[in-house]
């Protein structure tokens, strides 16, 4: 069976080294920033061989599966409506420091990717690939044996969509561990105990167990 | 690779050092022992000694051209520079001007590397907005750019000035200024210092350093697109030097996990485990150990690389005065003869 193609909109640290992943397992991977595909070229050309550079537009179109790796303060400025009916994929966090303090992202009653999903009102998102910093995700995947490699967790409420998103992470190198609904996303969130980790199996479930008590307390 | 040519550098973000009972001496010593730091590493030596402007509690230096001019009377040899300025939130004019004047004291050893940094205090410090980030580096880069290259100046910008013809001084008629531009990750930076035709200097703080080689080419290709010529690449990495392995990474796990600790709050990623701190020492940025240990890897790192420039970045969380002189003089009288000797007899 062939592989989807992939389509990263961002074309900024984690874009780049998600497009390495999705190359080194093999996917047709597209890679797109806010500007004209000329302007990223060189950079996906080189630092992505085998990845090609698109407007946003175009991507969305050809690619099977989206993967959001924009600031998260930026989604909005992608058309809702040209990603009707796709699977995609949060991986995007909030950084002070990028996104301002003026706008809330995320809070009690909706968590970041409830939010998009809010925004995206016609596709399935999944969470995924946002709680493993970018540089440790290009040097740990796929590191010692198969059992071993580090856990990376996904939330969604799509058993069809959470099933090809644990193809993915797997293919890239880790263990895929579904953490449940989307909502359950907030404990991945930045600040949170899990954001920023890279953990083996185990200790991955032992940590998700402890922070889903912690926001239903 | 011609050993001959490679240039070793020590930078300080200026971390304020602590006494014996673990409390910060003040700023004003901080400020005087990084003078002498600048000194010792000259006697020793390095190549190039580089501040980091910083605004924050924990560093001392938010003037680095103050220090590095009375290090220009006191030195002879060694480059004096910054690592970074934040030109974004600076004064280009001002900022050319301070230049102009350490490059006359300092007969042509200046050297400015600009960049983002890691901190983001100044844009607020100094009334700009964050969101303004990429268009104040371009204008601002431009019009000092100008500013360096020399000649009446015409600019028309949304956050500089509008100059019409407009000389300013001191000019730089010996040697003109050094211009470097330091970047972390992101590739578009990259391909900016392509694009102004400036050497490139790679901050690598955590992980496998080889992950940046294909921004190297990345940088070189630019250059090559927009008719600049290929510039030399250098990176910077963190570390801690001392007599013994284990000395400097008892050193390094209380001085260096703490600060990146204290960031991680900030930015909201968890604490570093003992075994991210040991893969850091064994296969990634951290530059720990012995003369020896820490030569072999910057050897190998520097080959694989293939870079002309390695800056260590010294005196992390501030750390006693006394540790933070013995990296200086071990990196400069062990480490670099060495280095450069594991490369010769590579070759």
């Amino acid at each position: 069976m062939t592989k989807p193609m992939i389509g990263i909109l961002g074309a900024g640290k984690l874009g780049i080294s998600l497009g390495q992943l999705a190359r080194q397992a093999d996917y047709p991977v597209g890679i797109a920033a806010s500007g004209p595909a000329e302007k990223i070229e060189l950079t996906v050309e080189i630092l992505v061989p085998g990845a090609k550079a698109y407007t946003s537009e175009e991507l969305i179109q050809i690619a099977d599966i989206i993967i959001l790796a924009v600031p998260l303060s930026k989604y909005q400025q992608i058309d809702s409506l040209l990603l009707q009916d796709k699977l995609v994929i949060d991986a995007m966090n909030y950084w002070w420091e990028v996104d301002g303090t003026d706008q809330v992202f995320s809070d009690k009653e909706l968590s970041s990717s409830e939010r998009v999903q809010q925004y995206f009102e016609k596709s399935i998102v999944v969470k995924a690939f946002n709680h493993i910093g970018y540089h440790d995700l290009v040097d740990h995947a796929k590191q010692g044996t198969k059992e071993n490699r580090k856990a990376l967790l996904i939330a969604g409420d799509d058993k069809k969509s959470i099933d090809q998103v644990e193809k993915i992470v797997d293919d890239f190198g880790f263990i895929p561990l579904n953490i449940g609904q989307l909502k359950n996303g907030v404990i991945l969130e930045t600040g949170r105990p899990l954001f920023g980790a890279s953990l083996g199996l185990e200790e991955s479930k032992e940590m998700v167990k402890r922070s889903l008590e912690e926001i239903r307390k | 690779m011609d050993v001959n040519q490679l240039k070793f550098g020590l930078d300080t973000f200026g971390d304020v050092a602590v006494d014996h009972s673990g409390k910060q001496i003040s700023y004003e010593e901080s400020i005087r022992n990084i003078a002498k730091e600048g000194q010792l590493a000259e006697e020793v030596g390095v190549d190039v000694f580089a501040l980091g402007e910083h605004h924050r509690k924990e560093y001392s230096i938010s003037s680095p051209e103050i220090i590095l001019a009375a290090l220009a009377s006191v030195t002879e040899r060694i480059t004096l520079g910054t690592a970074v300025t934040v030109l974004s939130s600076d004064d280009p004019i001002r900022l050319y001007q301070r230049f102009a004047t350490l490059n006359a004291l300092s007969n042509g050893r200046s050297q400015v590397m600009i960049g983002r940094g890691s901190f983001t205090e100044s844009f607020e410090l100094f009334g700009y907005d964050l969101k303004d980030y990429n268009e104040l580096f371009e204008e601002k880069v431009a019009l000092f750019d100008k500013l360096v290259k020399g000649g009446p100046v015409t600019s028309n910008g949304r956050f500089t000035p509008h100059l019409e013809n407009m000389e300013v001084y001191p000019k730089m008629t010996e040697k003109k200024l050094d211009v470097q531009v330091g970047v972390g990750g992101t590739p578009e930076s990259v391909v900016r210092a392509a694009r102004y035709g400036y050497p490139l200097m790679l901050a690598i703080i955590g992980g496998n350093p080889i992950r940046f080689k294909p921004y190297i080419e990345l940088y070189k290709q630019s250059a090559k697109k927009f008719g600049n010529p290929i510039q030399p690449v250098g990176m910077h990495s963190h570390g801690v030097i001392a007599e013994t392995d284990e000395e400097a990474i008892e050193r390094a796990w209380k001085y260096i996990v703490p600060a990146m600790n204290k960031i991680g709050l900030e930015r909201g990623w968890g604490p570093m485990s003992r075994e991210a701190f040991e893969n850091e020492i064994e296969n990634g940025s951290f530059y720990v150990g012995s003369p020896e240990t820490v030569a072999k890897r910057m050897a190998k790192v520097i080959k694989e690389m293939g870079i002309e420039r390695f800056d260590l970045v010294y005196g992390i969380n501030g750390q006693r005065q006394e540790e933070r002189f013995q990296t200086i003089e071990l990196f400069g009288k062990e480490v670099i003869p060495r280095v450069k000797e594991i490369l010769k007899e590579g070759n």
